[in-house]
């Protein structure tokens, strides 16, 4: 029963889905200053998630009706997930339990994978095109992301638990303090603009050429998930780098606005990147995450072993 | 007034059909979303999907070529739905009403809420029209 509370209400759904749409918020905001625009009032994801669930819903002729109704639910269930798992150990590092740090970059993966199937399963022309560009940029963004989550680890003598992490860094200064750690999280960085599919690698989406890309069928409250699981990715993900990286939100006293300063950083790194480039094709990106980011990732890792 | 139409009215997502225009309506209506006019802080956004779309601005006499996928257009948008004409021929096929591709004005192919007349209507004017039947709609629920 408390962990269905924990679950559904504090670190998990509610929590993170709040914090999400503000923080979508604030990416909309920091967008429309850079375009030297005005921008919509803060409460306007709210409305927008409101009015999503009031529409009606399309099914499309032919789609696989469970299939495509379930694949939106499957994405919100597991970044709540991996949002109650990163926040009660940052709360309480020792709660953690051995390997969630697997379980976490298992659970990361899978929202990805419900736009997928939901995109499949559409039955539309542009939806199929935009999940196998989904899939690809899957493909090429897992392999550096791995080995740069790996530093970490090694860092920490083979911890596989995110509350040895948090300890450890309490104790011995941030990760990204070393030279293994800062071209780790330069590396990752550029896999989080990708997990979000944001631009330079909003490829799956592409507005001009493939309409919204997987959901490009889905209206009303599955197209609300949607893009709540979105917000709520934009909250979860730079959380979990910032737990893994620079020493997680501590919440005691005045230290939680540092702990907040990090992840507002992080965010207006991310919009700031998104604002400034053009998108690259499916071939160049795998090219880019496979070659230059995957051989920074490698020099992280062997550094990382050389103790530096 | 519920809270569906409430929501409904402050977050209007707009979607841009084109039948047979000639282009000048097309581009005052890009011309909303630029930090001159800002469509944004009202919470319009322009969408990509028809499926997304709570307003559908239509441009263009109906020709004959597009008056059956307009009409398939409208019927794919979730309802509710509002359907906005911009430009002397969405209006009343304006000059080409005698051209041999013109088939029917637009209000009897679809349900159409406001018309903004104007060849092409300024940016002011579509953003005065859409506000206006955002009224309406508030007014006479």
């Amino acid at each position: 029963m408390k962990n269905l509370l924990y679950f559904l209400i504090f670190p998990g759904f509610l929590f993170t889905a709040i914090c999400g749409l503000v923080a979508s918020w604030v990416d909309r905001k920091l967008t429309a200053r850079l375009q030297w625009r005005v921008g919509p009032p803060w409460y306007q994801p709210f409305i927008d998630i409101l009015k999503l669930l009031g529409k009606e819903t399309i099914v499309p002729k032919g789609a696989s009706k469970l299939t495509f109704l379930s694949a939106p639910l499957v994405s919100l269930a597991s970044v709540t997930l991996v949002s109650t798992i990163v926040w009660m150990v940052d709360l309480n590092p020792s709660k953690s339990f051995v390997g969630d740090i697997i379980v976490v970059i298992y659970l990361l993966t899978i929202p990805s994978i419900g736009l997928m199937i939901g995109g499949f399963a559409s039955r539309n022309p542009l939806a199929s095109l935009g999940a196998s560009r989904e899939m690809k940029l899957i493909l090429s963004y897992e392999l550096p992301f791995l080995l740069a989550i790996i530093v970490p680890i090694i860092k920490t003598s083979g911890a596989i638990r995110i509350g040895e992490l948090l300890t450890y860094q309490l104790g011995n200064g941030l990760i990204v303090k070393n030279l293994s750690g800062m071209i780790a999280f330069f590396v990752v960085i550029f896999v989080l603009q990708a997990k979000l599919s944001l631009a330079p690698f909003d490829i799956p989406e592409a507005e001009t050429e493939l309409m919204s890309g997987p959901i490009v069928e889905y209206s009303g409250a599955p197209l609300a998930i949607i893009k709540l699981t979105k917000a709520m990715m934009l909250f979860t993900l730079p959380i979990f780098l910032i737990v893994m990286f620079l020493g997680g939100i501590s919440t005691d006293g005045i230290n939680i606005v540092w702990g907040i300063s990090k992840y507002i950083g992080l965010l207006a790194l991310v919009s700031i990147i998104k604002n400034t480039n053009p998108r690259l094709r499916v071939d160049q990106a795998l090219k880019f995450f496979w070659g230059p980011l995957t051989v920074l990732a490698i020099i992280a890792v062997v550094l990382a072993c050389m103790g530096l | 007034m519920n809270l569906k139409l409430k929501a409904l009215l402050k977050s209007p997502w707009v979607f841009h059909v084109a039948t047979g225009s000639c282009n000048n309506c097309d581009i005052e209506i890009i011309d909303c979303l630029t930090p001159r006019y800002d469509i944004e802080r009202f919470g319009m956004v322009l969408a990509g999907s028809i499926r997304h779309a709570d307003i559908l601005l239509c441009t263009g006499i109906v020709t004959k070529q597009c008056a059956p996928r307009l009409k398939r257009a409208y019927e794919q948008a979730p309802k509710p739905v509002i359907v906005v004409a911009i430009g002397a021929c969405a209006c009343s096929q304006g000059i080409f009403k005698d051209s041999y591709t013109a088939t029917v004005p637009m209000d009897q192919v679809v349900p159409v809420d406001v018309y903004i007349p104007g060849c092409p209507p300024k940016p002011e004017a579509i953003i005065a029209g859409v506000t206006k039947v955002i009224e309406k709609i508030r007014k006479s629920s």
